[in-house]
């Protein structure tokens, strides 16, 4: 018990660590210093810039930026639509796997594309090694680098630089960071035994004489920036929980940090970029303050175990359906949060398997979308929050409200608000719609309170870009797929639209100076603020839904009914 | 900057991207891990004395005789069904901790377990994340010591030690969580 308390304390204490030193790196690479890796990428950096006929990299402008973002993502799409859809012709097929319904392919495009990775399909019974590699293993790294450059334009604009070039950002974002630590993670996980091979699925006698099919594949490179960029795209149906994806105790590690260090950094960087560490550090306390709780409340939920086998085994066990044993409870309560709130979205056990207080914290994370938040957007998520408690208490006090010495204004409120609002709407709006549809189409598995729950996460999932899902949920269907579809376009491209404009607008704005009367935003009181600013306005809509489903399943567990 | 600029600029880009992580880095990492871990790098595969494969240390497999340790119950019964014979699969029960059909399961797997002089532990109720465990803990182990020594007329004390063997231990004492591997273990009940 204690031993699994140690692992989930080293593993944030280690994040803790690299935070300084990757949230370094990155601002050193955005603006533009000589770092370590500048002898072999930056000859790289040029020729691809070269290549694409760009001499000197020029700022842009919002609406130029917003476009070099959207054109781009349609063409990374379009390729990936023809991939997938031709997968029955293309090569790298060693099981014959099919074709493709046109509303999986355009599903599966849209949710690697917004860095989602939902999947509605099983990877080793549906995907050639073709698609996995060429079609989603590259948009593994296109989505993470867009939403990371997003997040840097985006405090660029805050602290008046300009918003800097799109192209040059998300090829940065490639070379610099997440090419380079993909490597050497894939690396140790090759020798940790998650198989890196293009050969075909192993059949195998069993010792009892069955015939086993023992799928595998280029797993490794594709596993490593699947967690680093915060797909969570499995390579396998099953996900992280499948041995080949995260063999033991050693790759488990690896994939946890994975998934959360780059969020945790960017928060430094930002610190960084304002020069105002002590500001980063504090907006840190307050994810901080969030991921803390739900981590133990989790942790002691699944340890606690399911009452009622409890009761038939004589004795308090922990939950293990949907579990590992090489996991057990601790190691998988940890990933069940941040990987729900990283938006990373890969499992290595099962959630819709989780106690019900599990349940709650995970959804609680995909409302939240700011405990470390998604690749980039995140990070710039929180600081949509520190504007509106600037706003809330500039209103409160009487006084102009100003954000990094720039005054916040109508658009700026009105932008920050469209960004809170689309996630209600992209949830609510099609989980109400589905209630309303016949039950063979609903897809509800699991009975009663948690059935709620399933459709509520699935929606939630996607409007938030996670991906991960109470995957009992039948989902395989034209209108699951093209719902979930819309709700994942809306969640990623609206607020991306929108932290730019915000971004272009401030970078404009000219510096109030600072006098006696200025609100100060690096102090405790006012970090407390945002923090009840994020629960009210982050929870508030959503309290109705958590209390019909996991808090209303878990007074029924608690009932014994 | 007018849209035909930005599509100009946008496929060139996506194709050397392209090019740089869907190819040479795959390519590259594929290359370096059939060179220095090729154990690994093709799944860890377990051969017999005739080069056959017949399993990997990584991957469970269903074991029910009475001349075997019992691995956990899997949904997807190790992905030895014939419908996936070619590409192999990995599953979970997806079943609600409030869903009545987990406990209807649950209970006659205790009854089962009772009945074969096993008592019930946690991880031989529960079916596992991928369907594909390759560990039962040591306290399912050693339950089942009395059922294999009977079956196979081997000393409990002998079988005891070749579980100690079997476990996949902690990783730097801390990572993970032990777990004795149940085809490891089974492989050596054969050899001896």
């Amino acid at each position: 018990m204690l031993q699994g308390w140690i692992q989930i304390a080293l593993i944030l204490v280690t994040v803790i660590i690299l935070t300084p030193l990757l949230g370094k790196y990155i601002a050193r690479v955005f603006l533009h210093k000589t770092t370590l890796l500048d002898p072999i990428f930056g000859p790289i950096d040029r020729a691809i810039m070269r290549t694409i006929g760009i001499y000197e990299p020029e700022g842009m402008s919002g609406w130029q930026y917003i476009q070099a973002v959207l054109v781009s993502n349609i063409v990374m799409g379009i390729a990936v639509f023809l991939i997938l859809f031709l997968q029955p012709i293309l090569p790298f097929n060693p099981s014959q796997v099919g074709g493709l319904s046109w509303d999986l392919v355009l599903h599966t495009t849209i949710s690697f594309l917004t860095n989602t990775d939902q999947q509605h399909y099983s990877g080793e019974t549906t995907l050639s090694y073709s698609s996995q590699v060429f079609a989603l293993g590259f948009l593994m790294f296109t989505s993470a680098a867009t939403g990371l450059a997003v997040g840097i334009a985006f405090i660029r604009g805050l602290t008046g630089r300009s918003l800097g070039n799109f192209y040059q950002d998300l090829m940065q974002s490639i070379t610099r960071i997440l090419l380079p630590i993909s490597f050497m993670g894939t690396l140790v996980l090759i020798a940790a035994g998650i198989p890196e091979t293009w050969l075909g699925a192993a059949q195998v006698t069993t010792l009892e004489g069955a015939t086993q099919a023992i799928a595998r594949g280029p797993v490794a490179h594709f596993e490593m920036i699947k967690q680093l960029g915060e797909n969570g795209g499995g390579f396998f149906g099953i996900n992280s929980a499948h041995p080949f994806e995260n063999s033991n105790g050693l790759t488990n590690f690896i994939e946890t940090v994975a998934m959360v260090v780059i969020p945790a950094s960017l928060i430094y960087t930002y610190g960084l970029f304002m020069g105002n560490l002590r500001q980063a550090w504090l907006v840190y306390g307050i994810v901080l303050v969030f991921f803390i709780p739900l981590v133990i409340m989790t942790a002691w939920g699944e340890s606690q175990g399911n009452g009622q086998v409890n009761t038939l085994l004589g004795s308090m066990a922990p939950n293990l359906e949907g579990k590992e044993i090489r996991f057990g409870w601790s190691a998988s309560s940890l990933w069940a949060i941040v990987t729900t709130a990283t938006m990373c979205g890969a499992v290595n056990a099962m959630h819709d398997s989780l106690m019900p207080i599990g349940g709650f914290s995970t959804l609680l994370n995909l409302f939240l979308q700011i405990v470390w938040g998604g690749q980039g957007t995140g990070t710039a998520y929180l600081f949509i929050f520190l504007i509106l408690a600037v706003f809330l208490t500039g209103l409160m006090v009487g006084r102009t409200p100003e954000f990094l010495g720039r005054k916040i204004e109508k658009a700026e409120v009105i932008l920050a608000s469209v960004i809170l609002l689309i996630h209600p709407i992209a949830v609510l709006i099609p989980t109400a719609v589905t209630l309303l549809l016949p039950e063979d189409l609903r897809g509800i598995s699991n009975p009663g309170f948690h059935g709620l729950s399933q459709i509520v996460y699935e929606y939630t999932s996607a409007a938030a870009n996670n991906g991960s899902g109470f995957e009992g949920l039948g989902d395989g269907t034209l209108w699951w797929n093209l719902s979930a579809s819309v709700s994942m376009l809306l969640g990623r491209y609206v607020p991306i639209v929108a932290l730019i404009l915000l971004a272009d607008g401030m970078k404009l704005k000219q510096i109030v100076p600072m006098t006696d009367g200025t609100l100060r935003t690096d102090t405790g009181l006012f970090t407390g603020v945002t923090g009840v600013v994020i629960l009210i306005l982050g929870v508030l809509t959503f309290l109705p839904v958590l209390v019909l489903g996991p808090i209303a399943e878990a007074f029924q567990l608690s009932s014994g009914l | 900057m007018n849209i035909a600029q930005d599509l100009f600029k946008s496929i060139r880009i996506v194709a050397v991207l392209w090019i740089l992580t869907a190819v040479l880095y795959p390519l590259l990492t594929w290359g370096i891990g059939q060179t220095l871990f090729s154990n690994q790098a093709n799944g860890s595969l377990v051969l017999n004395a005739e080069g056959k494969p017949i399993g990997s240390t990584l991957i469970g497999q269903p074991f029910k005789s009475d001349r075997y340790f019992w691995s956990r119950p899997s949904t997807i019964e190790y992905g030895t069904l014939p419908e996936v014979a070619k590409t192999g699969a990995s599953g979970a029960s997806n079943l609600a901790p409030s869903n009545p059909a987990l406990f209807d399961r649950i209970k006659p797997e205790a009854q089962r377990l009772r009945q074969a002089n096993i008592k019930p532990t946690p991880d031989m109720l529960y079916t596992s994340g991928s369907g594909l465990d390759p560990h039962i803990s040591l306290e399912s182990a050693q339950a089942q010591i009395p059922r294999l020594s009977q079956a196979r007329g081997m000393e409990p004390s002998r079988l005891q030690e070749l579980i100690n063997q079997a476990i996949d231990d902690r990783i730097l004492w801390i990572l993970g969580e032990p777990g004795v591997n149940v085809l490891k273990l089974n492989l050596s009940l054969d050899q001896k």
